[in-house]
């Protein structure tokens, strides 16, 4: 079996975008009336459509992706538990439609973080006084720029370092190198066959 | 002398495909539920790599999220949805994989028609694209959510890499009240730990309280494990779980049956079995729970006061929870009982079985669903509409004049038409008070049938048991 690569995950410098609410559900990152599609593709533009777009479908200026310095930012700076609630995978696509590469958060929901890092998207789980100036120095300076480096699990602030992070060593093999993870456990088949015989 | 294991510990060790230091377990999946919603990007990526479902003997899909509630010759399904649904036939037709559409009389919201038809069993590993997958760890089986990615993963490997998880006992002891029942007990328990509180975590429900609820109240319990970020709940399989199961279509038969159900007894936490957290709550010191907020950890007994703004000890907590009470417009501090309400949802794969419908139609029997209100009542399956309707539980809604609707998740998740107008307010049955999750704008209070019921038939947020002389049950 041949193993598919992906785009590889490494290095992201890029301006950023402040969300620090906790507990966002899937439900805003993506209401439950854009699941109708059938294909993974064109969801970006309904991203936290309850929260960016007003009810006449007119963009929020207020809310931050709106903002114009949010303009070309690759990384959301979010708050607790980031993706709560239902396992919907049209979260990440949308916040990949939209252009997110990255999010930066205190803690993520299982199912999110599992499906995030499948389409390329990193969560990076970080301390609350290294979130607290990661907030500030965006507050402060709208220009301010985050560095995700996946293969030495830093992240960095105006190109100094500010924390490690932590993350399944696989799931970053796996975004480092561009592995494909069914590619991978269709390579175990014989373990799988091996397994059927022996639970008939 | 083998360790002590734990239920999860037995039944995640004997899924074990192939561990490998460096790299999450290979485990096995025994039975993967399918909807039309979480699949069809999985088929196309089968198709694009050519690959063809590995057991589909293993495999069941069903419509439930956007599918009508209304009669189903009638209803207008948008062409989106109805997009949707072919696409699931077409992609079942295609790979060879059992659905119950709209035309099969077993048909119903995945959660509730997999233990019904027997497939969900003790032991088993279950997954379904659906966060509630949860719900399944009523029996015994370790059921959790999955994206669409590890859809497409199962369908063409029956596997799934997974790291193990960590285990959280939650110990519930004592009797329940009269007029509290499981739903009571999973919203107290999420507003103890947070929407947080168990991630990473597959929750073991046990105890005396546990141990006395029927089939229906543990699937409740479990359904919601998931809103405390657990990654799956369970409850040991026993005598109660047997009764259950014996019969069900696609439950063992005979030698069989026995053989299985000896298994079966081995599915406990051993004694001194070790878990990495514990949490335990009184069973007697429960009253009836309603949400106040956007997240189902707000929650509070239907005889409290929504929490004061300066009650919340740090900054963010105080924001979050104006911002919650902003959106659902109440007032810090106030009493919940009489707030004033304009729909009751009685459904969803965590309150739509028979014995909900039951508790929802004593309360409602010879009594009137208070005016300007609209009650939808969604049953979860085909079966159970068919049961209630043989109960004559349809003739005591549609008397008090509720609208008694065809099977599915319906206003749950409002991507059907069933939604809620902006600014609403709804007393729901369901799973989840997220702000627009009934419709934009839309204000969700989720409580028990009893209390929903109690709220349909008063117009308002009353604690049920104040009804409850003329009337029984408690779920």
């Amino acid at each position: 079996m041949t193993i598919e690569a992906r785009t590889p995950f490494t290095s992201l410098t890029s301006t950023y975008v402040l969300l620090p609410v906790d507990n966002v559900d899937t439900d805003q990152i993506i209401p439950a009336r854009f699941l109708k599609v059938t294909d993974k593709h064109g969801l970006g533009a309904s991203v936290f459509a309850d929260w960016r777009l007003r009810a006449d479908g007119t963009p929020d200026p207020d809310f931050p992706l709106n903002r114009p310095d949010a303009a070309g930012a690759e990384i959301l700076v979010a708050g607790a538990n980031f993706g709560c609630g239902s396992s919907r995978e049209h979260a990440p696509w949308a916040l990949v439609g939209w252009g997110l590469r990255a999010i930066v958060a205190p803690s993520f929901a299982d199912i999110f973080k599992q499906n995030a890092m499948k389409n390329g998207l990193l969560p990076v789980a970080v301390d609350a006084v290294v979130h607290a100036r990661v907030v500030a120095a965006r507050r402060t300076d709208s220009r301010a720029r985050l560095t995700v480096d996946l293969p030495a699990q830093t992240l960095s602030l105006d190109g100094k370092p500010i924390a490690q992070f932590g993350i399944d060593p696989f799931a970053k093999q796996c975004l480092v190198h561009g592995v494909d993870e069914l590619g991978y456990l269709l390579d175990r088949v014989g373990d799988i066959d091996r397994y059927e015989a022996s639970h008939a | 002398m083998t360790e002590p294991k734990t239920l999860f510990d037995k039944v995640w060790g004997a899924h074990v495909v192939r561990e490998e230091a460096s790299a999450p377990t290979v485990l096995y999946v025994d039975l993967h539920l399918v909807h039309e919603v979480t699949s069809p990007q999985a088929f196309d990526g089968l198709r694009s790599r050519g690959l063809r479902v590995r057991r589909p003997d293993r495999t069941f899909a069903t419509m439930d999220h956007s599918t009508p509630t209304l009669p189903r010759k009638l209803a207008v399904v948008d062409p989106q949805a109805q997009a949707q649904l072919a696409k699931l036939q077409a992609n079942c037709a295609e790979f060879g994989i059992c659905l119950y559409d709209l035309e099969s009389a077993d048909q119903g919201i995945v959660h509730v028609i997999g233990p019904e038809l027997g497939l969900t069993q003790p032991g088993r590993t279950i997954v379904c694209g659906d966060s509630h997958t949860s719900t399944h760890g009523a029996f015994g089986a370790l059921a959790f959510g999955i994206g669409t990615s590890e859809v497409e993963h199962v369908l063409a490997a029956q596997c799934l890499l997974q790291s193990k998880p960590k285990t959280l006992e939650v110990r519930v002891d004592g009797s329940l009240p009269p007029g509290v029942g499981a739903k009571d007990v999973i919203l107290a328990l999420i507003a103890k730990i947070g929407t947080g509180g168990a991630t990473g975590h597959v929750i073991e429900y046990r105890g005396s309280a546990i141990e006395a609820l029927d089939m229906e109240a543990r699937m409740t319990i479990c359904n919601m494990s998931i809103e405390a970020g657990a990654r799956a709940g369970m409850i040991a399989p026993d005598e109660a779980t047997f009764a259950w199961l014996d019969g069900r279509r696609f439950a063992p038969k005979g030698d069989a049956w026995r053989i299985a159900v000896d298994c079966w007894r081995t599915l406990r936490s051993d004694e001194g079995a070790k878990f990495d957290a514990a949490v335990t709550l009184d069973a007697t010191a429960l009253a009836p729970m309603i949400t106040y907020g956007t997240n189902p950890a707000m929650a509070i007994p239907v005889t409290g006061r929504v929490p004061a703004l300066d009650s919340m000890g740090n900054a963010s907590d105080r924001a979050a929870l104006a911002k919650a009470l902003e959106y659902m417009g109440l007032v810090p501090g106030a009493a919940i009982a009489g707030q004033r309400i304009d729909v009751v949802f009685i459904g969803s794969c965590t309150n739509s079985r028979l014995g909900d419908l039951r508790a929802a139609a004593a309360m409602m029997r010879h009594r009137k669903v208070a005016a300007g209100v609209r009650v939808l009542v969604v049953p979860g399956s085909k079966a159970i509409k068919h049961q209630a309707e043989a109960e004559g539980l349809d003739v005591v809604f549609r008397d008090a004049g509720a609208e008694w609707r065809e099977a599915g998740c319906s206003m749950c998740i409002a991507m059907n038409g069933d939604q809620l107008s902006p600014g609403q307010y709804a007393v729901s049955t369901s799973n989840r008070n997220f702000e627009g999750r009934q419709g934009r704008g839309g204000r969700t209070l989720l409580a028990s049938p009893l209390t929903a019921a109690a709220a349909a038939v008063t117009g308002w947020v009353v604690d049920p048991r104040t009804l409850l002389a003329r009337s029984g049950g408690s779920r």
